[in-house]
């Protein structure tokens, strides 16, 4: 770490400029290996209103500071929007869930062994020093969005599950308060990596907003990866589905660990929506699901690992599976 | 800077650099080597303390973010003298080899066993309203307590084990 | 008294004859308490007053020569007090028993990642600051450091027996398959530490190292000094696996600080710092061939292998070393190739050999009985050889084949289904087995026993790096005196203690505790010219010496101190007979069918490994090793980068482990009941490493079982499990 000035905000406006830190699993873990160096700090941990989970209208307004375990844990979360505690579960681990919070997920930098390694060059971490990883190791790279400068995955879990559920996130800046949708939050990295959102100086995220639960529905996150827990995903799937009969009358999906940001592709959902479910649908829907050919060789595996994950989760979510067995029964809300 | 903390039900005023983590104050300011530094990323677990009750990675806390904070680390929960139930159990079923990560293990599963009472679901729960302590949620939950040994199955025997004792 | 004992022939059984009934027993770790109450001390967990900190700084180039450094701007640094380059530091750590230092490279640069220079601060947070902050410059060479690109390879005169090429050829059914398996990483939970001060030209040194006499004279070595002026101290190692059998470049950094400085320098290294320096298992790439008779006689083997080192260290996994001597055949072939490169130097990481070649050759044994459409148990059984198929030796004691009957009757290996046949929801499920393997061996051990009444203390610089060496030497020593455990004293890891063999290649509990058995010997001897009677004749149990109709208490007999210390080394036995642990590896697993993941649902080895001396600790080391043959099949795996060669996967997120959740409750381990005469004075074989030495290999040959596909590159992780599922 660089030497940096230690700043607790009291109050909202005790926040002065500089590094916000809250949970700090990540800041902190880049800030060790001087990937990002602050020369101030501001910790934002004691600031009030913002550790709170309320309902607000049928939906639920999360506060940027409710930790992952107080969110995924949380009886209306539980209830209403289960994938939300899903997704939650499946990062990380007990420790890290007990101290990340809601805001600093959706805002962690990517894990691309690049950008953590700075006798590489990544123009993430300084425009236009170059890409170490187009041409180096690359299997936890992104497959949609990426551009000519950078190919770096966004990791979270929450940010997917929250995606698929149409969450909002509530920003506090110098000209009030704005709400935008959680898709929107993030920039495509084009010629700019380092710029990731549309946060500008002085924002603070200080809530997420969920919308009414979708009711009925059946809600999975499902999460491949290196090893069975504490592991970064290489692909996730986040589903919500509801039926009538055996006809898909509403959907809604998100996919981890293969962009920038949580992705959706609303082209799926198109073909799904108003269909009876159907191997035969899943598989048509899936060929929508991957580039052609992925953008680093390594990651090429991920067109059909994504593929297969979805439609293994459509199978699960609309009761085509036999959910006898392990994980993917657990996976199931 | 400086700040006050509670370590194991004593009260301490440390004087400190802002970069200093809760870990390295353990270890180095307050003399409680028993929280281990395995990756000092949060990639391990071995510097699993509790932290107002709950279980955190101290590597990834900063002091100077802590002040008025509880802490229990190992040394606070039995000596050699005078065991905990789970610390005798971790004997018993040999739930260590190297040692090295058995403080993280403990405090972990000490973390647990309650976050179980608590009826908190995890990854593998079959029912988010539920949590039952079976083998595969015990596995779950202590997965961020990496055991190099492998350990594994007997560490989690012992949590079993312990636990039954507190039923 | 000093007892030294050459292995020239079987010894007597003498702990089967004596009484206190400690040997074997599954006694709890007597270190335990402090395990778990974190006050087992560790290198790290020492602060002398004065310590200053120390951070390596890497090279970021793979070859060349360092041309300067601006020192200046992080002198400047508050609390940074020196930027220490120095032509004693070393290049990467000693290999397991060198005894002498490692290369010295001063201002060249071998491999991205070498550590160049040493910061020293007040605090660790300065020092970490300014390593990272200080410029190197360089003059950069081009390098080779991929392995399958180098244009420097060696290959080796091949190893054979018979005529392998008419006997491949005449085969009736014949198997020729090439495998991978990337580098892997010891990964021990403890990062390598060092804490060095100087008292006038004596230095001591604290340090996580597994082979304490060896490191001493590495250190010696490496400072140019006389070993005399050395101590080194490691009486808890925070687990080893290989990777701290050698004195490290933080310990040489930490003692070139710590006397250039005048005070106490710790250096821990980074997790980072680990994963570029610490020795690696190579990458191998593998062809096994077999060729058999139609009715299942194997008549042809050969396993060549290439992997890979950087120049200057003699290390080449011994990738082949089982294939050797597992089963028979009319023609035998090994060859070895090792490329050399500019990356992380490659070392001992457990079961070098086994570790990779069983999870190869006993994935094609199993091909094999696919292509004979016999059962794999069958073949292996049909093909167990007399003696050693190489150099005719006998076998000094070999259980293998009750190993395989017994794990099958247990494990239900009859109820084997079709491959491809058997699923639950998305899951298909398989089972599968393999050999294990893991060749024994004695190295020169001294260890001195004293006791006082009925108190016994025993002293080597022999390591227990999570072994279960403080609870072995305890029960020997408990056993041999007629003492309880309790009465015993172990005290390990100080150079000034006798010299052991150390903890590597499974040999320590062999080695340390032959010579610990010896030294009791002496004694027993001791007590029955005090008892008066014949050493054959004297019964030791709780504190009680009887014999020839005399008895007597030990207090009474021994009313001030006596010692004994012996030495023991190899002798004609390891010449005429050929030692190995042998077992089974059964596994269970679920693939799933869309996504490739793989879980192992339950395990078991039974495994004959020379007397068992804590049924406890005994299994925990099978069943660590056992987990390690899970990792290697399922999700370990380092990649470097095909530029630089610097080790991408350098921390424990992208490095995977195996976690809680990779591993089944249903972990079974089987001890058969054996004496190895042959081997030591106590029969004992290593456990430590027979454990994985196979495992890997159940895992791969009951996912080709449950999905019909069959993986050659490993570790089988998801991405290669969908495309042979794609496939």
């Amino acid at each position: 770490m660089r030497p940096f000035d230690y700043h607790r905000a009291e109050t909202f406006d005790d926040v002065t400029s500089g590094q916000i830190i809250a949970g700090g699993t990540n800041l902190l873990d880049l800030m060790k290996i001087q990937v990002m160096t602050p020369e101030a700090l501001v910790d934002i941990t004691r600031l009030e209103g913002l550790s709170a989970i309320v309902p607000e209208g049928d939906g639920l307004r999360i506060g940027a500071l409710v930790t992952n375990s107080a969110l995924a844990y949380d009886p209306l979360v539980r209830a209403g929007w289960p994938l939300l505690s899903r997704a939650i579960l499946a990062g990380a681990s007990a420790q890290i869930r007990n101290k990340a919070t809601t805001g600093g997920n959706l805002l962690q930098r990517t894990r691309c062994p690049y950008f953590y390694d700075t006798s590489q060059p990544c123009n993430k971490r300084t425009p236009g020093a170059g890409c170490a990883a187009i041409g180096g190791g690359g299997r936890m790279l992104a497959l949609f969005g990426t551009s000519d400068h950078c190919l770096a995955a966004h990791p979270s879990d929450m940010a997917v599950a929250l995606t698929a559920l149409g969450a909002e996130v509530e920003i506090h800046g110098a000209n009030g308060t704005r709400r935008v949708p959680l898709q929107d939050l993030y920039v495509p990295p084009a010629d700019r990596p380092d710029r990731e959102t549309i946060l500008e100086t002085g924002d603070l995220i200080t809530a997420v907003i969920l919308p009414a639960p979708k009711s009925g529905s059946r809600q999975g996150y499902r999460k491949v990866r290196d090893r069975a827990s504490y592991a970064f995903a290489l692909v996730s799937v986040a589903g919500a589905v509801t039926m009538e009969g055996g006809t898909i009358t509403d959907v809604s999906l998100a996919f981890g660990s293969v962009a920038p940001k949580p992705w959706t592709i609303p082209e799926v959902e198109q073909m799904l929506l108003g269909q009876p479910a159907s191997d035969d649908l899943f598989r048509r829907a899936a060929d929508l699901l991957a580039p052609d050919p992925a953008p680093h060789p390594e990651t090429e595996y991920k067109r059909a690992l994504l593929r297969r994950t979805f439609v293994a989760t459509m199978r699960q979510l609309t009761g085509l599976a036999d959910t006898t067995g392990t994980d993917i029964a657990r996976a199931e809300a | 800077m400086k700040t006050y903390l509670s370590v194991n039900a004593k009260s301490y005023a440390v004087e400190h650099d802002p970069r200093r983590t809760l870990l390295d104050t353990l270890r180095d300011d307050l003399g409680l080597p028993g929280t281990k530094k395995g990756c000092d990323h949060g990639q391990c677990g071995a510097c699993t303390i509790l932290l107002n009750g709950e279980r955190v990675n101290a590597c990834l806390c900063l002091t100077a973010m802590h002040d008025g904070d509880e802490i229990t680390t190992i040394e606070g929960i039995g000596s050699p003298e005078l065991l905990s139930e789970l610390q005798k159990a971790f004997v018993e079923k040999d739930g260590y080899q190297c040692g090295f990560c058995t403080p993280g293990q403990i405090m972990s599963a000490t973390a647990l066993l309650q976050e179980i009472a608590n009826g908190a679901p995890s990854y593998v729960s079959d029912d988010l309203d539920s949590a039952a302590l079976t083998d595969a949620e015990i596995a779950e939950r202590m997965s961020g307590n990496l055991c190099r040994c492998s350990a594994y199955p007997l560490i989690r025997e012992a949590i079993a084990m312990a636990a039954e004792g507190k039923e | 008294m000093k007892d030294h004992f050459t292995m020239d022939s079987p010894q007597p059984r003498l702990l089967d004859e004596t009484k206190q009934g400690v040997i074997g027993t599954p006694m709890d770790r007597p270190d335990g308490p402090r395990k778990v109450s974190g006050t087992a001390d560790y290198t790290a967990d020492h602060a002398p007053d004065g310590m200053a900190h120390g951070v390596l700084v890497r090279a970021t180039i793979a070859r060349g020569r360092i041309t300067g450094m601006d020192r200046d701007t992080v002198l400047g640094i508050d609390g940074v007090i020196d930027v220490i380059t120095d032509p004693r530091m070393i290049r990467n750590p000693a290999q397991g028993m060198a005894g002498s230092a490692p290369v010295q490279t001063g201002d060249e640069v071998h491999y991205h990642g070498q550590p160049i220079a040493l910061v020293v601060a007040e605090t660790f947070e300065a020092a970490r600051d300014a390593a990272q902050r200080l410029t190197v410059h360089y003059h950069a060479e081009a390098a080779a450091v991929s392995p399958e690109t180098t244009p420097d390879t060696e290959t080796d005169d091949p190893v054979t027996a018979g005529d392998f090429d008419s006997s491949w050829s005449a085969a009736e059914v014949q198997i020729d398959r090439a495998y991978t398996t990337p580098s892997q990483a010891a990964a021990a939970m403890e990062p390598h530490a060092a804490i060095a001060d100087w008292q006038g030209d004596h230095v001591t040194l604290r340090s996580a190292l597994q082979m304490v006499r060896f490191n001493k004279a590495e250190l010696a070595d490496t400072l140019g000094i006389d070993p005399s002026k050395v101590r080194i101290l490691a009486p808890f190692v925070g687990g080893g696996f290989g990777s701290k059998l050698g004195l490290g470049p933080e310990a040489a950094a930490a003692a070139i600080a710590a006397q250039k400085l005048g005070r106490p320098v710790r250096v821990v290294m980074t997790r980072q710092t680990v994963f570029d320096t610490v020795l690696r298992r190579s990458e191998t790439a593998q062809r096994v061939r077999l060729g058999a008779t139609k009715d299942g006689r194997i008549t042809a083997i050969s396993h060549d292998d290439r992997v890979s080192n950087i120049d200057g260290e003699g290390f080449a996994e011994p990738v082949s070393q089982a294939s050797q001597f597992l089963y028979g055949a009319d023609g035998l072939s090994f060859t070895q190739t090792v490329a050399r490169i500019a990356a992380t130097p490659a070392g001992s990481v457990r079961a070098p050999g086994e570790a990779v070649g069983m999870l190869a050759f006993e994935a094609a044994i199993d091909e094999l009985a696919d292509a004979l459409g016999m059962d794999p148990l069958e073949l292996r059984l049909k093909n167990l050889p007399e003696k050693h198929p190489i150099d005719g030796r006998p076998y000094s004691a070999r259980r293998l084949a009750d190993c395989l009957t017994e794990g099958a009757a247990r494990f239900g290996w009859a109820d084997r289904w079709q491959a491809g046949t058997r699923r639950e929801g998305d899951w298909l499920i398989g089972i599968g087995m393999a050999s294990a393997a893991r060749s024994n061996m004695l190295v020169k051990s001294s260890a001195r026993v004293r006791l006082t009444g009925d108190q016994a203390i025993v002293e080597t610089d022999m390591t227990d790096i999570g072994t279960g060496t403080y609870a072995i030497l305890a029960q020997i020593t408990a056993e041999m005196l007629g003492l309880p455990a309790a009465n015993v004293t172990v005290r390990l890891g100080d150079s000034d203690l006798p010299g052991a063999s150390g903890s590597g290649g499974s040999f320590g509990a062999n080695s340390a505790g032959s010579a610990v058995f010896l030294a009791a010997r002496k004694l027993r001897a001791e007590i029955a010219e005090r008892l008066g009677c014949d050493a054959e004749g004297l019964t030791l149990q709780n504190g009680q010496a009887r014999g020839d109709n005399r008895e007597a208490a030990l207090t009474e007999l021994v009313s001030e101190e006596i010692l004994a210390e012996a030495t023991i080394q190899k002798g004609k036995t390891a010449k005429s007979h050929f030692s190995s642990g042998f077992g089974a590896h059964f596994a269970e697993v679920a693939v799933n069918e869309w996504t490739g993941e793989i879980r192992v649902r339950r395990m078991l080895g039974v495994m004959s490994m020379g007397r068992i001396l804590n049924e406890k600790t005994a299994r925990s080391q099978a069943l660590g090793g056992m987990i390690w043959g899970i990792g290697a099949a399922l999700t370990e795996e380092m990649q470097s980068d095909p530029r630089d060669g610097h080790i991408v996967t350098r921390d424990l997120a992208n490095y995977h482990v195996p976690a809680h959740a990779d591993v089944p409750g249903d972990m079974q381990v089987v001890f058969l009941e054996e004496r190895d005469d042959w081997a030591n004075p106590i029969q004992t074989k290593g456990i430590g490493e027979l454990g994985i030495s196979g495992a890997g290999a159940a895992v791969i040959n009951a996912i080709s079982h449950a999905t019909s596909k069959r993986a050659y590159d490993y570790p089988v992780l998801p991405d290669r499990m969908v495309a042979l599922l794609e496939g």
